[in-house]
């Protein structure tokens, strides 16, 4: 191996290092100052994070099992701030008492699944995609059951430990189908053996349905808002922020590179199972009061706009869903940001609970009010943009129905998410939650929330830099 | 830093005033420097583009300034005005800036109140001096979102329910023009070549006839629901009637223009033949607006909604007028906003005032005002008046403009419709002189009425300025209706040179 192998590798091996040093680090240091690994592990993924942005060459590696390349790197790059935004948000949650002896544990995990979803979006041969796949999968499952002492988190960890084996289970067997027909794992060698036979349609929908549990796609949904309800909340940001987004990421690299000729087969799956994940997601989010539940499927009718993207199959699709993806994270980890600070002062996760939270935490209210807004797709915050542009990529290549269906969900969208807004602002309560004064760290991750939700949109410098990495088909 | 940029920055000034400012009691004081500031700038701009005009520019938008935004989708920030633009920006300024005045009292999160809405006055303003439609989107949504805030929090009867149903029927209009906007931009270079978001760019081609029969319905409808077009107007009654005074004086007077406007400068500039195809559905509709909304105020008890059903019956005007799509019809429906504009904003600003002196709006249990408030009664029987079309107040030259422009058409049916339609100034003079005689005439017979104060200093500066802009309109309309008038060649040229009658 050579120097210049460890430059394309290095974010990888960056957060293998990093995972490696908070191990050590655990073993050095005494039970009392457990809680110094969480500040040591946020300090390493931030200088991960800095070192992605730094410019590579882009290549192939081990003979083609490991691609890189500008828009790769920038997807992990994506991933990493994303996942350092959870990690500044968890250190409050981690130095409680009960979780303290489990601090090193904790980053180690989620670590380990950041360079499982980093070889998965670089993956040129499906073993090693689905050796990513499962890398970022398994470490999660046992983060959901983190509290263990509790039901439902055991129960959490347990469900998404067996759905997304199941899933991981139907998505070989459509590989193996896959392979039948053209002898090969390679994603090049794949790609002009795709004809569109019966039997590789099969393996496509086989694939596409794995892949859709890790999306959380209507039908293979039902999964998620147990698991989101379950786990920690912070583990519930990263399920549905990062994990989704590496999923995104991979699903959109592997559509255009390995299955371009079944373009008409892809979008009319994804034209049916969009239109089903925004309306199931957005109905069932209507009726939620526990706001874990809600972001639930919330996040779930998300992933069906995320959708309309694909539907270009062109440079702009691409960009938009990366770009979405990027204003989600910042938008969606706000939200959880709330919701984990207050869970963590009070306890308090119901939508009761937050009546009247304008009068005593002013400027929560307003984070929270920031985030929904850019979810919900309201200018001038990030998400009207982001929202703008998807349509645009669908609207492109003349799918105007599934545009409409898909603005009418926004209206439906809106709805829940003012009421949320409803009860921070209008209502009044008698037992409002107190005022309390979140510490550093929190303040630090949603300063950083509200500066993407509101820059991204306006600095069109983001979403042209996007595109120009972006490709097509 | 261009002119036409100033009415965005300055509200945004004006916001970042608000929250440094630590008393609340500064919070009026900055507000009112701020929208006053707003106001002399549209008499800048109105003072600038007529001594251009004159000068000689026969440019159809002025004071242009493009910056390109999105570069890979063509998508810049472009703003200019031309006439109708600039009438309409003179509105919002006077309409905000009384409204300021009108909401003096307001004690609740006062710094809130302020700031929400300037924000709305700011999305309003940008509207109308964009010519790039994803700007010019983006500024709509803008000023429809803190409607929810301000009746949620500040509004009165059922509150909630009335903002929800404004905010989700106005943001579900919003989705059809979002679709309709990106029909007409993929749509823009149908012989190929750069497609543009630019209003005046796509105005040069002409769309396809099949994109225009899907996305003309699409944005004529979406900006309709804002300019309560039948049946989509059922948010206006009790949107209206829930709002604190000065939103409902800001929504019925301008945001409603909103809908008029966009349906005019995106829906028929933009695709005439689809207008000229289906109109005919769309006057239907139009005309049960303006004459349903009439008998709907003749029947309501409640001061803001016989209102608010008033104001349903006058937009409808507006947009029925557009429909005729020549170049009277058109003048007179601009005025109509205008006028509508100005004399909706009075009522509300007074109803407002009269419902923080008697704590009820329900007219039967009122009476007799003219004795204990003369101020505010003589007041609302000039708004009355105008309303119903008297000459020498604003109404009437949008009217008489309207009918004798919508029966110049050639067609017996929109004939036949204009008579209908024409029918309302006579059921509206029966509402508005039933709630005078009902409200202000006759003996007080309510003892707690016996002893009113009549208006405070603020109050009558919000009002005078509305009443002095009404008369002047009534009185010298030939001013505004040339400088309409010479905005609207380009596009009824553009139209007759398409559709020959």
């Amino acid at each position: 191996m050579s120097l210049g192998t460890f430059l394309e590798l290095r974010q990888e091996l960056l957060l293998i290092a990093a995972a490696l040093l908070v191990l050590i680090a655990e073993i050095f240091s005494d039970t009392d100052k457990k809680r110094n690994t969480s500040r040591l592990s946020v300090i390493l993924l931030g200088i991960v994070t800095i070192a992605g942005f730094f410019p590579v060459p882009s290549g192939e590696l081990f003979g083609g099992m490991y691609i890189t390349s500008g828009v790769r790197v920038l997807m992990k790059n994506i991933l990493n701030i994303g996942a350092l935004l959870v990690f500044i948000q968890s250190v409050t949650w981690v130095k409680k008492e009960e979780h303290n002896d489990k601090a090193s544990e904790y980053f180690l995990l989620l670590i380990s699944t950041l360079v499982g979803m980093d070889f998965m979006i670089s993956a040129g041969h499906f073993i090693m995609f689905y050796i990513g796949l499962e890398l970022a999968t398994i470490p999660v499952a046992a983060l959901a059951a983190f509290d263990r002492y509790t039901n439902k988190s055991a129960e959490a960890g347990i469900k998404l430990i067996l759905s997304s084996s199941l899933s991981s289970a139907i998505l070989l067997y459509g590989l193996s189908m896959i392979y039948g027909t053209t002898g090969s794992l390679y994603f090049s060698a794949i790609a002009p053996l795709v004809s569109g036979s019966n039997i590789q349609i099969l393996g496509f929908i086989f694939f596409f349905s794995g892949m859709a549990f890790k999306i959380s796609i209507v039908p293979f949904h039902l999964w998620t808002a147990d698991v989101y309800e379950g786990a920690p909340v912070s583990i519930t940001s990263y399920l549905s922020v990062i994990s989704k987004g590496a999923a995104v990421f991979t699903l959109i690299i592997i559509l255009f590179t390995v299955f371009p000729v079944i373009i008409g087969t892809w979008q009319k799956t994804i034209y049916i199972t969009s239109i089903l994940t925004m309306t199931i997601g957005n109905l069932f989010a209507i009726r939620q009061q526990n706001l874990k539940r809600f972001l639930a499927f919330s996040s779930i009718s998300q992933a069906g706009y995320i959708l309309l993207g694909f539907m270009g199959g062109n440079q702009l699709g691409m960009a938009t869903v990366i770009y979405y993806v990027l204003i989600y994270i910042f938008s969606n980890l706000g939200a959880f940001g709330v919701v984990t600070a207050i869970s963590n002062a009070t306890g308090k996760e119901n939508m009761d609970d937050y009546n009247g939270l304008y009068h005593t935490n002013p400027k929560l209210s307003l984070v929270m009010m920031l985030s929904l807004f850019s979810l919900a797709g309201i200018p001038p915050v990030a998400g009207f943009f982001g929202k703008f542009f998807l349509f645009a990529a669908a609207a492109q290549q003349g799918f105007y129905l599934l545009v409409i269906i898909a603005v009418l969900n926004t209206i439906i969208a809106l709805y829940y998410y003012l009421l949320v807004m409803k009860a921070m602002f209008i209502n009044k309560s008698e037992t409002p939650i107190e005022y309390f004064k979140s510490d550093f760290s929190t303040r630090i991750a949603l300063g950083i929330c509200v500066a993407g939700v509101v820059v991204t949109g306006f600095a069109s410098v983001i979403f042209e830099m996007i595109r120009d990495l972006s490709f097509g088909i | 830093m261009d002119i036409l940029t100033l009415f965005v920055v300055i509200p945004v000034l004006t916001i970042t005033g608000i929250i440094l400012v630590k008393d609340t009691r500064q919070v009026k004081l900055v507000s009112a420097v701020g929208m006053g500031l707003q106001l002399i700038m549209a008499g800048v701009l109105l003072f600038l583009y007529i001594s251009a005009r004159h000068a000689g520019d026969t440019a159809e938008m002025m004071f242009v300034k493009d910056v390109v935004w999105f570069s890979s989708l063509n998508i810049h920030y472009t703003v200019g005005v031309d006439g109708i633009s600039v009438a309409m920006i003179c509105l919002t300024a006077l309409v905000v800036f009384a409204g300021i005045f009108a909401s003096w009292e307001v004690e609740f999160l006062r710094k809130e109140f302020f700031i929400s809405l300037i924000l709305l006055s700011a999305g309003v303003f940008g509207f109308f001096i964009s010519i790039d439609l994803f700007t010019m989107f983006l500024f709509y949504e803008l000023a429809v979102i803190p409607m929810y805030i301000l009746i949620g929090i500040w509004g009165s009867g059922p509150k909630e329910y009335a903002a929800m149903k404004l905010t989700l029927m106005l943001m579900g209009a919003s989705a059809l023009i979002l679709v309709g906007i990106l029909g007409i931009y993929f749509n823009s270079a149908p012989g190929g070549g750069q497609l543009t978001f630019n209003i005046l760019e796509i105005s040069k081609v002409t769309i396809p006839m099949s994109a225009q029969r899907m996305f003309f319905p699409l944005t004529f409808v979406g900006f309709g629901v804002l300019g309560a077009l039948f049946p989509f107007h059922t948010w206006s009654p009790d949107g209206h009637s829930s709002a604190p005074t000065a939103v409902s004086m800001l929504h019925a007077g301008v945001l409603m223009k909103l809908g008029g406007y966009g349906a005019f400068r995106v829906a028929i500039f933009l695709m005439p033949e689809a207008a000229k195809e289906l109109s005919w559905i769309f006057i239907i509709l139009t005309s049960i607006s303006v004459v349903y909304g009439a008998f709907g105020a003749i029947v309501q008890k409640d001061l803001k909604y016989i209102n608010a059903y008033s104001s349903v019956s006058h937009c409808g005007l507006v947009l029925f007028a557009i429909l005729m799509m020549n170049q009277t019809a058109m003048t007179g429906a601009i005025i109509q906003m205008i006028s509508h504009g100005l004399m909706t904003a009075l009522f509300f600003a007074l109803i407002g005032m009269i419902y923080g002196r008697t704590h009820t709006r329900m007219i039967n249990e009122m009476g007799g005002l003219m004795k204990v408030i003369p101020f505010l009664s003589v007041c609302y029987v000039i708004a009355g008046l105008a309303s119903l079309g008297l000459p020498g107040f604003s109404g009437f030259v949008a009217e008489m403009t309207i009918f004798v422009g919508a029966f110049q058409h050639p067609e017996m049916f929109y004939r036949i419709v204009t008579i209908v339609a024409a029918s309302s100034i006579v059921i509206t003079a029966v509402y508005i002189l039933r709630v005078i005689a009902i409200l202000l005439l006759g003996p007080v017979n309510n003892e707690h009425h016996e002893h009113l104060t009549d208006a405070k200093w603020f109050e009558k500066v919000s009002v005078i300025t509305l009443i002095c802009f009404i008369a002047l309109i009534g009185l010298a309309p030939f001013g505004l209706s040339s400088m309409i008038g010479s905005s609207l060649q380009p596009i009824v040229t553009k139209i007759l040179a398409l559709n020959p009658f």
